[in-house]
């Protein structure tokens, strides 16, 4: 896709979004969101702490079915994209972990009735760092990593 | 830094100077373009107006996963809302601008001849703002910027088209804006063009230098750096300080000349600001 | 906080793709004010909760390590176009927001 087809269509669906509308906190039924905040997974400091915090496991096994997609070399260490995608059976969750971090875990997704094995966001790296996903599917965890430089400094402000 | 330069110049790359002097502006933009079509050969003309993006192809992966839901729309929204939003006496900014403000992007700066200034985009917010008894916004940032990037996107696919008038004001502030350019200041006595003319392509540590063909079109842009919006000015005073050089007060002359300049060296790419950058 | 959500959904197929951006400082804590010196402190949002006909097709719970004005994109079975599609986050500090979109 061109960057002009891509800036035309920005147009277009930026009115689209108009349709959106803005709902009190109302809508959903109450429940105690905050509870169910894995605190200690997420203050742990090491993939394998996180991991067990979340999953109660550290046995991570490779699975090249796991396809992550970050860049090589991030732009900024600040905005770093992240993908995963896989189309393993019966996935439950997938976890993002970046290795180097104070504290690993960047995020976790619990996957819903009818969702696909997908999911992207955009995280933090604090250094050069193994960002690893990790699928549970079927009781097991599976994970892929892969290496994104970080480097810093410069004259960019 | 500087050894770095030297070295790049002993090279003989800046031997092909983007500029001639006293030459004119049409010459001026003439020899700029020429420079940066043979130091960037596989470039297509309207693509510099991606910088960096037009040159990398790792970062503009990066670049175009953050394109496909852009940091910058809340900018436009917001600017819009706020273009729109009527004064206390009940005018709007419409009524300061040619065509309602709506798809201008590519004449500013322009050379007013009334008051013989070269005026911006900001410059004619804030005066559309006292002469209709509203406090004037910060320079920098905020609503101001959100008022350009609305302003950028109506104006999207638009080139660039500056104005230098055959007025000797005009051509003094567009000389002035050169001269700003080219000449090298701050303690790390650098000039606009070290990094993005004759270093244009390298890195100095881990950033790209972009070509300065091109730089303003995409302007305002969403940095990821402080996840807010910034302008133009705000980004030159930026540079000053990191060649510790004291800033100029944002719309000042001398920023309005630098732009004036710098804009004209743009014209002919098309406007597909606000952008989003590192 | 409120209208902080933008929010996407599209139907290609059998596969609804949803697309969010947040407008949330996602402070980590461990950021010094440049004017104070102190920290800036933690604001993050932790859950983010989006609904389809009264399921929760995907709940994502989040740390500091998410980019500043986040997004989210991903994608399920089972809507039609004309449905709604529900989003809501809540942060550290007990602040929430929410967004209807409707899938096209």
């Amino acid at each position: 896709m061109t960057n002009m087809k891509r800036r035309t269509l920005l147009k277009g669906t930026l009115a689209a979004s108009a349709v959106g509308m803005a709902i009190g906190a109302g809508l959903l039924t109450p429940r105690a969101v905050l509870a169910a905040w894995p605190k200690d997974a997420f203050d742990a400091k090491s993939v394998d702490a996180a991991v067990s915090g979340l999953f109660g496991s550290a046995q991570l096994e490779g699975s090249d079915k796991i396809k992550i997609k970050v860049p090589d070399i991030a732009e900024n260490g600040s905005v770093v994209p992240v993908s995963v995608e896989t189309d393993m059976e019966g996935v439950e969750a997938i976890s993002i972990v970046a290795e180097k971090n104070a504290s690993p875990l960047t995020s976790s997704y619990n996957l819903g009735p009818g969702a696909e094995p997908f999911v992207a966001t955009r995280i933090k790296l604090g250094a050069t760092s193994s960002v690893i996903a990790v699928v549970k599917a079927g009781g097991k965890l599976y994970s892929t990593g892969k290496e994104v430089k970080v480097t810093i400094g410069g004259c960019g402000g | 830094m500087k050894k770095l330069l030297s070295i790049v110049a002993a090279l003989g790359i800046a031997a092909s100077l983007p500029y001639t002097a006293n030459a004119g502006p049409e010459q001026d933009l003439q020899d700029f373009r020429a420079y940066f079509k043979k130091r960037f050969p596989q470039v297509p003309f309207n693509e510099f107006g991606n910088g960096v993006y037009a040159i990398d192809a790792e970062s503009r992966a990066q670049w175009e996963a953050i394109e496909d839901f852009p940091p910058y729309e809340p900018s436009i929204e917001n600017g819009k809302k706020l273009f729109e939003t009527p004064f206390k006496n009940g005018k709007t900014y419409a009524s300061c601008f040619p065509n309602g403000g709506i798809g201008i992007r590519q004449d500013y700066p322009k050379f007013d001849a009334a008051s013989g200034q070269v005026v911006t985009l900001e410059y004619l917010i804030n005066e559309c703002r006292a002469a209709n008894s509203e406090e004037l916004l910060p320079l920098k940032g905020g609503p101001i910027a959100d008022l350009v990037s609305y302003m950028a996107y109506t104006s999207r696919g638009n080139k660039m088209n500056i104005v230098v008038p055959n007025d000797p004001r005009a051509l003094a502030a567009y000389e002035r804006g050169k001269q700003h350019f080219y000449a090298k200041r701050g303690q790390l006595n650098m000039a606009c063009a070290d990094c993005h003319v004759y270093n244009a392509g390298n890195y100095v540590r881990a950033d790209l230098l972009s070509p300065a063909l091109g730089h303003v079109t995409h302007f305002p842009v969403y940095r990821s750096n402080s996840g807010s919006m910034v302008n133009l000015q705000h980004r030159y005073a930026g540079c000053n300080e990191q060649v510790r050089a004291k800033a100029y007060p944002l719309q000042s002359e001398e920023y309005r000349a630098l732009e004036y300049f710098h804009s004209y060296m743009s014209n002919g790419i098309e406007v597909n600001g606000p952008g989003s950058r590192k | 906080m409120a209208n902080t959500i933008k929010v996407r959904a599209k139907l290609a197929g059998d596969v609804t793709t949803v697309k969010a951006l947040i407008s949330h400082p996602m402070d980590t804590g461990l950021v010094k004010d440049k004017k104070t010196g102190k920290p800036i402190p933690a604001h993050f949002i932790q859950e983010v909760v989006c609904e389809h006909n009264g399921n929760a097709v995907m709940t994502a719970l989040w740390g500091v390590a998410i980019s500043k004005n986040p997004y989210l994109s991903f994608r399920f079975k089972g809507a039609k176009v004309g449905d709604k599609l529900t989003m809501r986050w809540v942060d550290n500090t007990g602040q929430s927001d929410s967004q209807e979109t409707v899938i096209d």
